[in-house]
C-alpha cells in the first residue's frame, strides 16, 4: 500500500520531522517499509502559461504554432494538442526546465523553433489522461504562477508491505497510518473534517434489507443533481502517486475514501438501484461485473441485489449494469460491513481480488461505515456545492462486536518485557492510540478503540505489543536470564541417527539424500516397482504422486537410475519418515526409517550385499556395541526383495528391519550389468534396542594357539549355525570363532561345500601345550560328528 | 718399540685404503683390534720395557687404539651413508600431485547445516526433538492459535490427507506436544529449552525458488521470567555464533498468530555488514526469522499457565540457511537426488 506523506500532513503536523527518519522509524514500530519515493522534484520551472495565439503548423495536421506568454515573455512554442485555444492558460513548462525528470529544452520542431512545452496531466504524472493539455482558466490562477503553488506535485511516498498489514484492519488506509504516525512523533492527530449528517434525519430512508448475517453493516444515502464530473487536481495526483488511476469524480471519491478511512463504498447509479437486498443465492448464477467479465457466481457468494436482480458482487465488485458513468448525475453510496473469512472465500472462489476485498478480509471495524458517508459528502460538495442529498442515512447494523476491556499493571509489563517502562509512558502511547485509559497508580483498564477490536487486541499480551513496539526494540536492553545449571539429556536416537549417518558417509563412501515424502509414481511405474501405500494425499496440485511412502527403497532405486550412467558404482542412504499404515484411532503409523543401496555395474551381486553387510554389521557395533541378527522371519514381502538372498535383521530379539539383493527384475530395468543391495532399518524399532557396555578383558600374558578347520558341511548351513555348535561348548578357553573362507567344487560330494573356520585359543594362566588343545578341538569334531559334519579329507 | 708403532699405523692406514664393504671393515677391524690383532700383540712387549719407556709407549700405543678406532667408526658411517645414499637414489619418486582414489561419501548439505545449529543450542541447554511429519489439524493449526477461517487453513496451503490428517505446514505443529511432553519448568529448575527441527510441507509448484518439502527449524524457551529483552539476547548470541561472526540484530513488529507480541527479526547485512548493498536493498538489514513472545492461549493449550510462565519462540529456516551458506541458488537441487551436487558435500 502506498502512503503519501502530503496525506498524512493534513492530519498531523509533521513540520520539521525528519521525514526519513520517521519512515525508518515506522518499519521499527508498525509495518515494514517497503520502499520510499520521491514526487514532484524532477518536475522544475513549469508555470502557468497563456496562449497568445495560435496557428496552424504549414506542414503538419496535427501540430499549431503558439505563441505563450509564460509570464516573463513570450515565447514560439510548437505543440502538438488538439485542444489549443487562445486565451487559454496552461501547465508551461519553461526551457531549461524538466518534466517528470525530461529536460525540456530549446529546440526545433519540424522546422520552427519551440522555447518549452505545454503539458498535459499525464506527462506531469497526474493521471493517465493525455488527450490533450490541461487547461487551467477555471482555477483563477495567475500567468506564471508556479504549478506547484496550486497542485501539490511534491510528495513522499512509502510503501507499506500488506503482508504486514494482515492484524490491522485500521491501518488500510492513510488516517489509521497517520494515528500511528501522530504516537510516533508525539504530535495531536486531528479529526476528520465532516459533513454533519443529522441535517438528513428528517429525509426517507432507503429500502434496505439485509438477508444474510455475513452482512455485519449496511450504511447508504443517496444523491441528485451531481453535475462536477472531474476531481480536483489536488485529489487526482493523491490517488495516481498512491497507485489509483483517477477516473471520474464520483469512482474517484470512493477510491480515495478507501485509501483514506480503508473503508471500501461503492456508488451505485441511483436511477438503476434504488433499493438494497443483501443474500445469498443458493444455485449459481451468471453476473457481468464491471470489468466487463461474465462470471458465474457459487452459492455462499454474497450479493447486493436491487428488487430483481443483484447488482454488486458485496465487498468485491460493483455489476457492469448499475456502473456510475460520465453521464450519471444520482448515486446511492453504499458503506457497509461484510464477513472478513465470507468474503475472502468468495474472491478467492471468484479468483478476483479487489482492493476492496483485500480491506474487507481484514475484518474492517463496523462503526467506520456512516462516518465515512459523513467524509464523502464533506469532500463532495467541496467540489460540487449543488449536489443534493435526498435521503436520511439508512443504517441497518446486524452485529456489533463485543466491547473489548482489558485490565493489567506495570508489574506484568515489566515481567513480559525485562526492562522498566514507566506507568506515564504507558499511558501516554495508549492513549496516543486512542485507547481509552482509566489509571490507578500503576494499575490500568484498557477500553480499546473500535478499530483495533475487530480481532486484533483482546488481551493483555495484546497490550505489551502496542507498549513495547512504540517504546522501540531497538531501545531494549539485551539480558539473559540466570537459571540454574542443570544436565540436559539428549534424545539418544539423535545422536545415533548421525552416528550412522557419518559412519556411513565417511568410512562406506555412502552419500546422504533426501527426497520426498510420497512415491515417484511414474518412475516406479517404469521401473517395475510396486509399493504399498497407506495414505493417500487429496489435494495435491499436480494430482501426480499422492501417496505416501512405506518404504525408502523405491526412492533410492529411483535415484541410482537417474545417477547410475555417470557412476560405477553408487552408495546412497536416505534418511526421513514413512507411514507403515493407520492406527485404531485413524492416525497415521509414522516410523523414522534409514534406507541404504549399493548399486554397481562391475560387481556380482554377491560382493555387493557382502559390502552392504559390511557397513550394516558395523552400525551395530558403533551404536550398540552388540551384533545384528540375521533370519528369514519378519521379511516384508516387498516385491523388490531377493526371493533367495535377503534376511531380516533383529537385534535384542526386535525385529529393525531387512537386508537384500535388489530383485533382478528392478536392477537389470535399470542396466543389464547392475546389481544392487538394499537395507532398510526402521530406527523407531532400533531405538527400543539398548547399547551394551564395552566389557574389557585383560589380556593374557600368554601366547595363544589357534587351529583351522575345513569343514564338510551342508551347502544350506550357515556359518552362525556351525558356530553355534561350537559356542555350545562352552569351552571357556576358546576366544573365537570365525569364519575363513567357504568353497565349492565338483570333487566334493553333492550338495556339500567346504568351510573353513578358525578356533582362537588362549588361556589367563598359563601356556596351553598343544596337547590340551587337541583334545579341545576333538571335543569340537565330535560335537560336529553329532551333526553329521566331518572335517574334509 | 715407537717404530712398530709407526708401522702398525701404515698397515692400518694401507689397509683401510682397500676396505670396500662393511665386512671388509670388520676383518680390518679385527685384524688391529681383536684378541689377537696387531694392537693387542704390540701391547703384550709392553712388560719388556723400562719404566720410562713402557709409559711412554703405553701413551703412544692407547693414542693409536683410538685412532684406528675412530678411523674404523667413521668409515663405517660413510659405509652406511653411502648405502643411504643408493637407496634414495633408486626409490621410485612419488607424485604428491596425484589425487588419491579413495572413494569419499557426503552428507546432505541441511544434515550438515542443521547439525552446526543443534550444536551450538545444545551448547547453551537447549534439548533438541524430533517431530513427527503426519499431524492432525488440531497440532497444526488450532494448537497454535490458527482458528478455523484463518487465511492459513485455506485448503491450496495445505497438503491434506485421506485419513483427516495433513502434512504439517510449520515445525510448529509440534509445540503442543513439547510443552505437554516437558511441562513447566518446576521451582528452581532453568527454563525450558528446545530446538525441533522438522521438514514441512506447503502445498505449491516447485520452482528454483520454492519447494512443497523444505526444512524449518524452531526453537522455544518457557520460564517464569522469560521477557523480549531475553529473547533478544538469546537471538543475538545464537545468530552470532551461527554466522560466526558479531552480528546485529533488529526487532520489527510482525504477525504471526502463535506469538504475542510476534516480530520480523533482521540481522545486520551478511554481505555489507550494514553500509547498504544490493543484496540487502541498501538498507543494511536482512529479514531472517520471525520470532515473538508465545501466544497465552498456545501456552494454555499447551498445559502451561500463562499468568504465571511467559516464554519466546522462533523459527529458522534451515533450507534457506543452508543455500546461503553454500550459495545453492537453485532449491530442487537438495531433494534430487542429483550426486553431481551432493557428492560435493564430502564428509
Amino acid at each position: 500500500m502506498f502512503i503519501s506523506m502530503n496525506w498524512i500532513s493534513d492530519f498531523v503536523d509533521l513540520s520539521g520531522v525528519d521525514i526519513k527518519a520517521l519512515i525508518n522509524r515506522f518499519t521499527l514500530s508498525t509495518a515494514e517499509v517497503e520502499d520510499i519515493y520521491e514526487f514532484g522534484g524532477d518536475t522544475k520551472n513549469v508555470v502557468v502559461g497563456k496562449i497568445m495565439s495560435v496557428e496552424n503548423h504549414p506542414n503538419s495536421k496535427k501540430l499549431h504554432l503558439l505563441k505563450v506568454d509564460n509570464g516573463t515573455e513570450i515565447v514560439d512554442v510548437v505543440c502538438g494538442a488538439p485542444n489549443v485555444f487562445e486565451g487559454a492558460l496552461v501547465a508551461f513548462a519553461k526551457a531549461g526546465g524538466s518534466v517528470c525528470g525530461t529536460p525540456i529544452n530549446e529546440a526545433e520542431i519540424a522546422g520552427y523553433k519551440s522555447f518549452g512545452m505545454c503539458c498535459s496531466e499525464k506527462e506531469l504524472g497526474i493521471s493517465e489522461d493525455h488527450s490533450g493539455i490541461m487547461i487551467l482558466n477555471d482555477l483563477g490562477v495567475e500567468v506564471g504562477t508556479d504549478i506547484k503553488s496550486f497542485i501539490p506535485l511534491d510528495d513522499t511516498i512509502f510503501e507499506v508491505d500488506n503482508k504486514s498489514l494482515t492484524n490491522r484492519p485500521d491501518l488500510w488506509g492513510h488516517y489509521g497510518i497517520a494515528r500511528e504516525i501522530s504516537c510516533l512523533v508525539k504530535r495531536p492527530l486531528k479529526p476528520l473534517d465532516v459533513e454533519d449528517l443529522a441535517q438528513y434525519d428528517g429525509f426517507e430512508g432507503v429500502d434496505v434489507k439485509v438477508e444474510t448475517d455475513m452482512c455485519y453493516r449496511y450504511s447508504c444515502i443517496t444523491v441528485k443533481n451531481v453535475t462536477k464530473k472531474i476531481s480536483p487536481l489536488w485529489m487526482k495526483v493523491r490517488l495516481q502517486y498512491c497507485g489509483q488511476r483517477p477516473i471520474n469524480l464520483l469512482a474517484d471519491l470512493t477510491n480515495y475514501l478507501a485509501m483514506e478511512l480503508g473503508q471500501p463504498m461503492h456508488a451505485f447509479d441511483n436511477s438503476k438501484v434504488n433499493e438494497i437486498r443483501v443474500k445469498m443465492f443458493e444455485t449459481p448464477i451468471e453476473f457481468q461485473t464491471l470489468d466487463s467479465s461474465m462470471r458465474t457466481v457459487e452459492p455462499g457468494v454474497m450479493m447486493i441485489c436491487n428488487e430483481k436482480e443483484p447488482v454488486a458482487l458485496a465487498g468485491i465488485m460493483g455489476g457492469l449494469l448499475s456502473e456510475i458513468e460520465d453521464n450519471t448525475d444520482t448515486l446511492l453510496l453504499e458503506s457497509a460491513n461484510f464477513d472478513g473469512a465470507c468474503v475472502r472465500k468468495s474472491a478467492s472462489k471468484l479468483g478476483m481480488r479487489t482492493e476492496a476485498s483485500a480491506r474487507y478480509e481484514k475484518t474492517l471495524d463496523p462503526e467506520m461505515t456512516v462516518p465515512a458517508i459523513a467524509r464523502f459528502l464533506k469532500l463532495l460538495h467541496d467540489v460540487d456545492k449543488d449536489a443534493k442529498i435526498s435521503s436520511r442515512v439508512t443504517d441497518v447494523y446486524n452485529k456489533h462486536f463485543d466491547k473489548v476491556e482489558i485490565d493489567f499493571d506495570k508489574a506484568f509489563v515489566d515481567k513480559y518485557t525485562g526492562i522498566d517502562i514507566s506507568s506515564d509512558e504507558i499511558e501516554d502511547t495508549l492513549k496516543r492510540l486512542e485507547f481509552g485509559v482509566t489509571r490507578n497508580g500503576d494499575s490500568f483498564k484498557i477500553d480499546v478503540p473500535t478499530f483495533r477490536a475487530t480481532k486484533d487486541i483482546t488481551m493483555k499480551a495484546d497490550i505489551i505489543e502496542e507498549i513495547t513496539r512504540i517504546y522501540g526494540y531497538d531501545n531494549f536492553e539485551y539480558k539473559s536470564c540466570a537459571s540454574m545449571l542443570t544436565p540436559v539429556r539428549q534424545n539418544p536416537l539423535r545422536e545415533d541417527e548421525y552416528n550412522i549417518k557419518k559412519l556411513l558417509a565417511s568410512k562406506y563412501s555412502f552419500s546422504e539424500v533426501q527426497s520426498y515424502i510420497w512415491y515417484d509414481n511414474k518412475a516406479n511405474k517404469e521401473l517395475g516397482i510396486k509399493a504399498d501405500s497407506y495414505l493417500r494425499i487429496i489435494n495435491s496440485l499436480t494430482g501426480e504422486n499422492e501417496d505416501i511412502r512405506s518404504t525408502m527403497i523405491p526412492t533410492l532405486v529411483n535415484f541410482v537410475n537417474k545417477n547410475i550412467e555417470n557412476y560405477p558404482e553408487i552408495r546412497m542412504f536416505e534418511d526421513a519418515r514413512v507411514v507403515k499404515g493407520i492406527k485404531e484411532d485413524n492416525l497415521a503409523d509414522e516410523h523414522k526409517n534409514f534406507a541404504m543401496i549399493i548399486a554397481s555395474r562391475e560387481s556380482d551381486e554377491y560382493s555387493v550385499i557382502t559390502e552392504l553387510k559390511k557397513a550394516v554389521d558395523h552400525i551395530a557395533k558403533v551404536t550398540r556395541n552388540k551384533e545384528f541378527e540375521f533370519g528369514s522371519e519378519g521379511l516384508p514381502a516387498y516385491d523388490f526383495i531377493h526371493p533367495k538372498n535377503s534376511a531380516a535383521i533383529s537385534l535384542d530379539g526386535i525385529t529393525i528391519g531387512y537386508i537384500s539383493v535388489l530383485h533382478p527384475k528392478i536392477s537389470t530395468k535399470i542396466d543389464k550389468r547392475l546389481t544392487a543391495a538394499i537395507c532398510e532399518i526402521d530406527l523407531d524399532a532400533f531405538a527400543k534396542t539398548v547399547p551394551s557396555d564395552i566389557e574389557y578383558e585383560e589380556i593374557s600374558k600368554y601366547p595363544g594357539i589357534y587351529i583351522d578347520l575345513s569343514l564338510l558341511t551342508d551347502k544350506n548351513d550357515s556359518f552362525g549355525y556351525i558356530k553355534s555348535i561350537v559356542d555350545s561348548l562352552g569351552n571357556k578357553m576358546l576366544q573365537s570363532c570365525n569364519y575363513v573362507d567357504v568353497f565349492e567344487d565338483p570333487s566334493l560330494p553333492e550338495g556339500k561345500v567346504s568351510l573353513t573356520i578358525r578356533l582362537d585359543y588362549c588361556s589367563q594362566e598359563r601356556t596351553l601345550q598343544t596337547e590340551e588343545v587337541n583334545g579341545y578341538v576333538k571335543e569340537v569334531l565330535d560335537a560336529f560328528a553329532a551333526k553329521g559334519i566331518s572335517l574334509r579329507s | 718399540m715407537l717404530e712398530s708403532i709407526e708401522k702398525i699405523k701404515k698397515a692400518f692406514d694401507e689397509a683401510l685404503q682397500e676396505v670396500k664393504d662393511s665386512e671388509g671393515l670388520e676383518k680390518l677391524r679385527i685384524s688391529f683390534l681383536g684378541k689377537k690383532g696387531a694392537i693387542t700383540d704390540s701391547m703384550k712387549e709392553i712388560k719388556n720395557l723400562d719404566n720410562e719407556a713402557k709409559k711412554e709407549f703405553g701413551k703412544e700405543i692407547n693414542i693409536l687404539k683410538d685412532d684406528i678406532d675412530e678411523a674404523i667408526r667413521n668409515f663405517a658411517d660413510k659405509l652406511a651413508n653411502a648405502r643411504l645414499e643408493k637407496m634414495i637414489g633408486e626409490s621410485k619418486k612419488f607424485d604428491f600431485t596425484v589425487p588419491s582414489s579413495q572413494p569419499e561419501g557426503s552428507l546432505h548439505p541441511i544434515t550438515l547445516v542443521q547439525r552446526r545449529i543443534e550444536d551450538i543450542f545444545k551448547s547453551m541447554g537447549f534439548i533438541i526433538e524430533d517431530g513427527i511429519e503426519i499431524q492432525t489439524e488440531y497440532n497444526n493449526f488450532e494448537a497454535v492459535n490458527i482458528p478455523k477461517n484463518h487465511p492459513a487453513r485455506d485448503m491450496q496451503d495445505t497438503y491434506y490427507l485421506s485419513n483427516g490428517q495433513l502434512l504439517k505446514t510449520h515445525t510448529s505443529a509440534a509445540q503442543n506436544y513439547i510443552m505437554r511432553k516437558y511441562g513447566a519448568p518446576k521451582k528452581g529448575e532453568p527454563p525450558l529449552k528446545v530446538l525441533f527441527p522438522g521438514r514441512c510441507f506447503r502445498n505449491e509448484n516447485i520452482d528454483a525458488c520454492h519447494e512443497n518439502t523444505f526444512w524449518q527449524m524452531e526453537g522455544m524457551m518457557i520460564g517464569e521470567d522469560i521477557s523480549i529483552s531475553n529473547l533478544i539476547y538469546f537471538m543475538k548470541v545464537l545468530l552470532s555464533e551461527v554466522f560466526e561472526r558479531d552480528v546485529k540484530v533488529r526487532l520489527r513488529p510482525g504477525f504471526f498468530p502463535f506469538v504475542e507480541p510476534g516480530f520480523e527479526l533482521d540481522i545486520s547485512c551478511l554481505i555489507c555488514g550494514g553500509e547498504g548493498c544490493p543484496t540487502c536493498k541498501n538498507s543494511g538489514w536482512l529479514e531472517l526469522l520471525p520470532c515473538g513472545m508465545i501466544h497465552p492461549n498456545v501456552l494454555k493449550m499447551g498445559g502451561i499457565d500463562p499468568e504465571k510462565y511467559t516464554g519466546f519462540a522462533f523459527g529458522l529456516g534451515l533450507t534457506r540457511l543452508a543455500m546461503m551458506k553454500y550459495g545453492i541458488t537453485d532449491i530442487r537441487v537438495l531433494n534430487s537426488g542429483n550426486l553431481k551436487a551432493l557428492k560435493q558435500f564430502v564428509s
